[in-house]
């Protein structure tokens, strides 16, 4: 009977997920909870109009719209930037609830077990940490694993030889690569800048922006179209970074050529050096391990640095992390921590343990 | 068995509605008074009227309950998101035309496309403290369409009616809605985004592939297709 079926796959599910969250607990993480409703504003804050294409929305007539919780991260955070202990590790497990493109047939709701680690102490060490608590997870089971470091990217973003303004338009937009592409073809010189018309007055001021504002924004493009577009090098660096794909020894090298021409690169190369070797004290084969320059860039927006994930045959990803010390300044009113963690989904793990066995 | 054929129960769509049929042959009209929403068909048998708002029939052949519906595109689209699936095009009528579009105020002489908008959205933000309102019905063809143009920190605000009036009135900073002339926009100063329309609606009459369809009925739809001079999908021949 299928819904028996269904039952009894549910009750491995549970299974499955208890035992990750033992085995979390046991690496030292604290075991924590969160609520299942979430404030709708903070992930709308966070995340923009989008989220509800993904999210669940429900309403409340006292406490406003509320949203069923798409993940743990942003709750988790929000409890240990209101007074956790420094240093933390938290383990959770639960369900989350994700809207899926019609058609898909992707589940809309599904156990996740988490691990996250707040931590000053060296970063690098404490990526390996998480990446092989997660790999320990899949033990037994033919996987393959992807790591990537949004950290090169703003990198080169931050140090580009052009304006703060234009470095902070393509910064806000790194996570969204056609956006992202739009005003580096701009800034670049590959497409016209914007011209706009004078402010006339055939037209009366209307709503929360000014006429004022107008003006402004008329200066600033008429400004920025005298500006010299940024340096081809720069832009062939950021390209060359974007189409990376290789494993981590050659990508390794890669960037160490580019970081000769581009500085401003150089800090986020060494740090990748640092965790490459970090995740071989720990046993892990990087020569077997795949680097990626755009991984992360679609659909982990909060992560700003390392960034992994793990998947068997087309099975996954079964689990995902990476760093996010911005989410936690975003997050937390007083301060910022730095923060690495990752989810794996019980659900499949089982169906890569049924493929591979 | 009958086919249900569902089409808009007033106002203008209604009326260019009957005639269009009515110009190829299939007599269609209202059976009693004018607040009746029960129709009458001549010329073709086999075929039920049904009077509905055009809101609703998209619905009503998602769930299977007409055959036939005539409605515009934008509300199938926004509505159905499996539409694709469960609907298909069997004619345009070729009225009804009306585009949904964004508008914003006209004197922003500073953006033309949503390259300028989302420029103008990151600034607003920083500004007011809150994200750039966008008022509309159609919440998910234009989130849909902000989403894949990659422009951020926009508000959705949901607007039932009277959407043109909301920038002067403080609750949004740009519109979104269907538009046929201009004239509403122009009459509350809001100017249209040049770089083309979310959608281009127009008066399209559907077959739902949902409504399961006897062999009669099959062979009425085949009828009034030659009729309507309309080439059928192939999932109905």
């Amino acid at each position: 009977m299928v819904l028996g079926k269904s039952l009894s796959q549910d009750g491995a599910v549970r299974s499955a997920a208890e035992a990750l969250f033992a085995t979390f607990q046991a690496a030292g993480a604290m075991p924590v909870e969160t609520a299942m409703l979430q404030p709708a504003d903070t992930l709308l804050d966070l995340y923009g109009e989008d989220i509800r294409a993904r999210a669940y929305v429900t309403d409340d007539p006292v406490l406003g719209e509320q949203m069923l919780r798409p993940d743990f991260t942003v709750p988790v955070v929000q409890m240990h930037m209101s007074g956790g202990a420094d240093p933390a590790r938290y383990a959770y497990m639960g369900k989350v609830f994700r809207k899926q493109d019609a058609g898909s047939g992707r589940l809309n709701e599904y156990f996740q077990v988490g691990y996250e680690v707040f931590d000053r102490s060296a970063p690098e060490a404490l990526d390996a940490e998480v990446f092989v608590t997660f790999a320990a997870a899949l033990e037994g089971i033919a996987h393959t694993a992807v790591v990537g470091d949004m950290g090169l990217l703003t990198s080169v973003v931050a140090g580009l030889s052009t304006s703060e303004r234009r470095r902070a338009a393509l910064m806000r937009h790194v996570w969204r690569p056609i956006r992202f592409r739009r005003l580096l073809d701009r800034f670049g010189g590959a497409a016209p800048p914007l011209e706009r018309n004078t402010l006339t007055d055939d037209a009366p001021e209307i709503g929360l922006r000014t006429k004022a504002d107008v003006t402004d924004r008329l200066a600033l493009l008429a400004e920025e179209a005298r500006e010299s577009p940024i340096p081809a090098n720069e832009l062939s660096a950021m390209d060359a970074i974007l189409s990376l794909a290789a494993p981590a020894p050659d990508a390794l090298a890669r960037l160490e050529t580019l970081s000769g021409n581009l500085p401003s690169l150089r800090p986020a190369v060494d740090r990748l050096a640092r965790r490459f070797d970090a995740l071989r004290k720990r046993g892990i084969d990087t020569e077997a391990l795949m680097f990626e320059g755009s991984y992360g860039r679609t659909h982990m927006e909060y992560y700003d640095g390392f960034v992994f994930g793990f998947s068997a045959g087309d099975i996954g990803p079964i689990a995902t992390g990476g760093r996010y010390d911005a989410l936690t300044r975003a997050l937390g009113s007083n301060g910022a921590i730095p923060a690495v963690g990752g989810v794996v989904r019980p659900d499949l793990l089982l169906q890569a343990r049924s493929a591979s066995s | 068995m009958t086919v249900k054929l569902g089409i808009p129960s007033k106002g203008r769509l209604m009326e260019q509605t009957l005639a269009w049929f009515g110009d190829r042959e299939i007599g269609l009209s209202r059976a009693g008074s004018d607040r009746e929403y029960a129709g009458a068909v001549s010329g073709i048998d086999g075929v039920e009227l049904i009077l509905l708002s055009a809101g609703e029939v998209p619905r009503e052949l998602a769930a299977g309950r007409l055959h036939l519906g005539v409605t515009g595109t934008d509300l199938v689209r926004e509505k159905i998101p499996l539409w694709r699936t469960q609907i298909e095009t069997v004619a345009e009528l070729g009225f009804g035309h009306a585009d949904l579009i964004i508008a914003v105020p006209k004197f922003w002489t500073d953006v033309e496309t949503l390259d300028d908008l989302d420029a103008v959205a990151a600034r607003f933000r920083a500004d007011h403290g809150h994200r750039l309102r966008i008022a509309t019905k159609y919440h998910r063809l234009v989130r849909e369409h902000l989403q894949s143009a990659g422009v951020a920190d926009y508000l959705i605000v949901d607007s039932q009616g009277a959407t043109e009036g909301t920038v002067k009135n403080l609750t949004a900073e740009a519109i979104a809605d269907i538009t046929s002339t201009g004239a509403t926009l122009e009459a509350n100063h809001l100017k249209v985004l040049a770089d083309g329309p979310i959608l281009a609606s127009q008066a399209t009459l559907f077959a739902s592939h949902v409504t399961p369809w006897s062999e009669a009925e099959q062979k009425t739809l085949t009828r009034i297709a030659d009729m309507l001079g309309a080439k059928l999908p192939e999932a109905f021949i």
